[in-house]
């Protein structure tokens, strides 16, 4: 058991973390911005799934890693055009269209994987990007500062996701439109636009969400996802809808998977519970959404459509 | 100094000028032909039955609604307004009755919204709260910038309110019933705010039901019946009786004289009673009161004072912390409505949408929410649709609910007729106590007549009856002893036919002195 507690085995543990939090943060992220202005989309996992399908196929027949990731950006956008259609401006009741929009995506990105693909290649993984003096901080460096693009990107965009929703007269109005959109609407402000925008925003980030699975495995299979992208949504609810409280769950759930994997390796958890360990990060974000989130409101409008002078 | 209104009008033109608008809807005409128009400078009160057509003709001007006809013109210039956006660029602005305030931002993010930002994508709060302050100053509207809505009482919500006008520098305002939620002195102060604001200029629009608070403030009064405008006239012209017969279309005696209570045996008798509120915090705090056979008692107060809680703990739907409720000969500890009923009390509850009715019920089986199980209604289970058919068609011919038919859902029903729906029900039982929170609120004047007398009644027939109503007038009219609720006690007691509106208002504001204590009058806050 001391194994574990050495040096590397502890860097490698947290690097892997972050690594694996990345794609939960990133479509974590793009929810809260939805949720904010009242919209819920359930459908973040199905997008995932087919983002990851179209930046593996992308990355398969180009070999361009980047084109392949906005490929993947690309198709969320697209999938982000339907959800607020069908969510904004048909109204429609968000729980259902929202599974529609989930197995939609499962369905269509194993079709296309098995009629476009058929045999499962590899493709090449991102490359750690080493930051330049930080990665020779010992221990910090090589836990947080020998990673990928998209991590790095992921956890930037906390900082940005705050400043846009409180600093920004677009994030108050975002604020304003998911507490009250009849008071938003009163004083000119155009709820349906707000919410296209933020579902756009949601979508286009569950799409880079996708990519960032599909580079973390490098290779696609059917339901690549393992449901994650509906992790993702407690992991709002979890944060409180603050990217703060977002990005501490992703970092708690990325982190006992890797506690998990690793244990596993070392032997630490025998074979015959495996299973029952890989269903730790699951107990232990419903233990958690529980006890803290219980304590914050939600936005008052959310899921709920907007109808002028009802 | 005041702050000149957006856009200067042209000599002689008003302001603004709505000619002929007519508005339909599925069945219904709300607008009919209106004209209506407002001069710089001007309070102009729009007057008129719930259903009359005045917030539909606000929701045309402000762009809610389009219109199906007619003509809008401001200073002299035909426009066609789509959106509350477009009202706002034109310098009109709207005081919505249920305010318009998002209750998780501060004053000054509710007031910047919407407002383009002097620094681009970014919000500027700071000089918003400094142009806030300048506001307040001016108007004398205290309002700290820096505070989140939710933290505000209902008065200062309102201030926000006008403030947000006052930032958008309208030259038209609308305000919709802005005195209902309103104490007595905060009404007093409000005009004072209102006058200040057509000095420069500024025309306003008043909207409410109270007649002596129009006679008050308006310069003209239009009066709308059915959809229709019945009349527009100077206010120095204008009398009580007039502005309700045109209300009306025909002429009706206003005050109805409370007959003496019998002073029969205590029905309801509630001591030291605690009971907590929704948001955690104790909102009845040690209130005791007693109200017998043959007596109208009425509590007064301005909402939020805990009036809520104590009806719903009195009729079993909230556990009370401590203290002890006596119905009848039962005593009422554990929140259980099934007994509350068993005892003898019938509730009439103040969210009648909500606690009232089931709005996709029909109105016979919101008839039978009651009495379902009896056994003239209901064998081995089976409803016996003849029988009940024949019950709810006597009830509502009795309490005069005007109904298309017994399977019409409740919630096509108007408020008026909902409410008497809900009374045919609650005393179809006769009960011993009959509690009413809010009877008549957003009633019309005939159906809240009809209610009235419904309760007076009841009360002749021996029943102890209390009220929870915010309606001073509706307290002073129909009841025969006052009890005024403030901060979850019971702050003092008066008599309406010796006690003037005024001396109410100021317990409703919670000073304690205004009131001396009646002779022979038992001292109810007294733990």
């Amino acid at each position: 058991m001391s194994q574990f507690f050495t040096y590397a085995v502890l860097t490698a543990t947290v690097a892997s973390a972050l690594g694996l939090a990345a794609p939960f943060l990133l479509a974590a992220l793009g929810e809260t911005v939805g949720q904010r202005s009242g919209v819920i989309n359930l459908g973040v996992d199905g997008i995932m799934l087919l983002s990851a399908f179209t930046t593996y196929f992308t990355a398969l027949k180009t070999g361009n890693l980047l084109f392949a990731v906005l490929v993947g950006m690309g198709t969320g956008a697209v999938m982000g055009i339907v959800t607020a259609f069908i969510s904004v401006t048909l109204k429609a009741e968000q729980g259902i269209s929202g599974i529609g929009v989930y197995l939609f995506g499962l369905g269509f990105s194993d079709l296309m994987f098995i009629k476009l693909v058929g045999t499962p290649l590899p493709i090449n993984s991102l490359n750690p990007i080493n930051i330049p003096l930080l990665d020779r901080i010992p221990a910090v460096g090589g836990m947080f500062f020998k990673q990928t693009i998209l991590v790095y990107v992921a956890f930037l965009l906390v900082p940005v996701v705050t400043f846009v929703l409180n600093r920004t007269t677009f994030g108050m109005k975002v604020r304003a439109s998911g507490e009250n959109p009849a008071a938003a609407d009163s004083v000119g402000v155009n709820v349906a636009r707000i919410r296209w925008s933020t579902v756009l925003i949601g979508c286009t980030l569950a799409g880079l969400a996708g990519a960032a699975l599909l580079l973390y495995d490098g290779i696609f299979q059917e339901n690549l996802t393992q449901s994650e992208g509906f992790i993702a949504v407690a992991l709002v609810y979890f944060g409180a809808w603050r990217p703060t409280g977002v990005m501490g769950g992703s970092v708690l759930y990325g982190l006992t998977i890797a506690v998990v994997l690793e244990w596993k390796s070392l032997g630490i958890i025998p074979l015959s519970a495996s299973d029952l360990a890989a269903t730790a990060p699951a107990v232990i974000t419903i233990l958690a959404l529980l006890t803290i989130a219980r304590r914050f409101r939600q936005p008052a409008a959310l899921g709920k459509p907007y109808e002028r002078g009802g | 100094m005041t702050t000149p209104a957006a856009s200067p009008s042209r000599e002689g033109v008003p302001l603004l000028q709505m000619m002929g608008i007519t508005k339909r809807f599925p069945g219904v005409v709300a607008n009919d032909r209106v004209d209506f128009d407002v001069r710089s400078g001007e309070i102009h009160t729009l007057f008129g039955e719930n259903g009359a057509g005045k917030s539909t003709l606000m929701r045309v001007l402000y762009g809610l609604y389009r219109p199906d006809e007619g003509e809008i013109q401001v200073n002299g210039a035909k426009v066609a307004i789509t959106s509350p956006a477009d009202a706002i660029r034109r310098g009109i602005g709207m005081i919505h009755q249920h305010f318009m305030l998002v209750d998780t931002l501060s004053v000054a993010e509710n007031v910047a919204l919407g407002e383009k930002s002097q620094r681009g994508p970014l919000t500027d709060l700071g000089r918003v709260s400094e142009r806030i302050r300048e506001l307040a100053d001016t108007y004398r509207l205290n309002v700290d910038p820096q505070a989140i809505i939710w933290q505000l009482s209902v008065g200062e919500r309102q201030r926000v309110e006008i403030i947000k006008a006052l930032y958008r520098n309208v030259s038209l305002l609308v305000l919709d019933e802005p005195t209902a939620v309103l104490t007595p002195r905060e009404v007093d102060e409000l005009f004072v705010v209102l006058r200040q604001m057509t000095e420069g200029g500024r025309g306003l629009v008043f909207i409410s039901h109270k007649i002596h608070e129009v006679l008050d403030i308006s310069d003209r009064i239009t009066v709308l019946r059915a959809g229709r405008n019945v009349g527009t006239i100077q206010s120095s012209e204008a009398s009580r009786a007039r502005l309700v017969e045109l209300m009306v279309g025909r002429a009706v005696a206003l005050e109805s004289q409370p007959s003496k209570g019998t002073g029969g045996e205590v029905r309801l008798s509630v001591k030291d009673l605690h009971v907590k509120g929704d948001r955690g915090i104790e909102a009845v705090r040690g209130l005791s009161l007693e109200v017998s056979a043959g007596e109208i008692v009425g509590i007064a107060g301005v909402s939020g004072n805990g009036q809520r809680e104590l009806s719903e703990a009195i009729a079993g739907l909230r556990t009370p912390l401590s203290g002890s409720i006596r119905l009848g000969d039962a005593e009422l500890s554990a929140a259980n409505p099934a007994d509350a009923r068993a005892a003898g009390l019938a509730y009439v509850p103040e969210e009648r949408m909500r606690d009232g009715v089931v709005p996709f019920f029909t109105v016979a089986q919101n008839l039978l929410l009651v009495e379902n199980r009896s056994r003239d209604y209901s064998r081995l289970g089976f409803l016996r649709t003849r029988a009940i058919r024949r019950h709810c068609q006597e009830l509502i011919s009795a309490f005069d609910v005007r109904t298309p038919s017994l399977d019409t859902p409740a919630r096509n029903l108007s408020g008026g007729n909902i409410q008497k729906l809900i009374m045919a029900r609650e005393l179809s039982g006769s009960p011993q106590v009959l509690l009413v929170a809010q009877p008549t609120r957003g009633i019309d004047v005939g159906a809240t007549r009809y209610i009235h007398e419904r309760l007076v009644v009841q009360r002749d027939d021996g029943t102890a009856v209390l009220i929870i109503s915010e309606d001073l007038d509706e307290i002073m009219t129909i009841c025969d002893r006052v009890l005024v609720m403030y901060e979850g006690t019971i702050i003092g007691s008066a008599d309406p036919r010796v006690n003037t509106r005024e001396e109410i208002g100021m317990l409703m504001a919670g000073v304690k002195s205004a009131v001396p204590p009646l002779a022979g009058e038992p001292a109810t806050a007294s733990p």
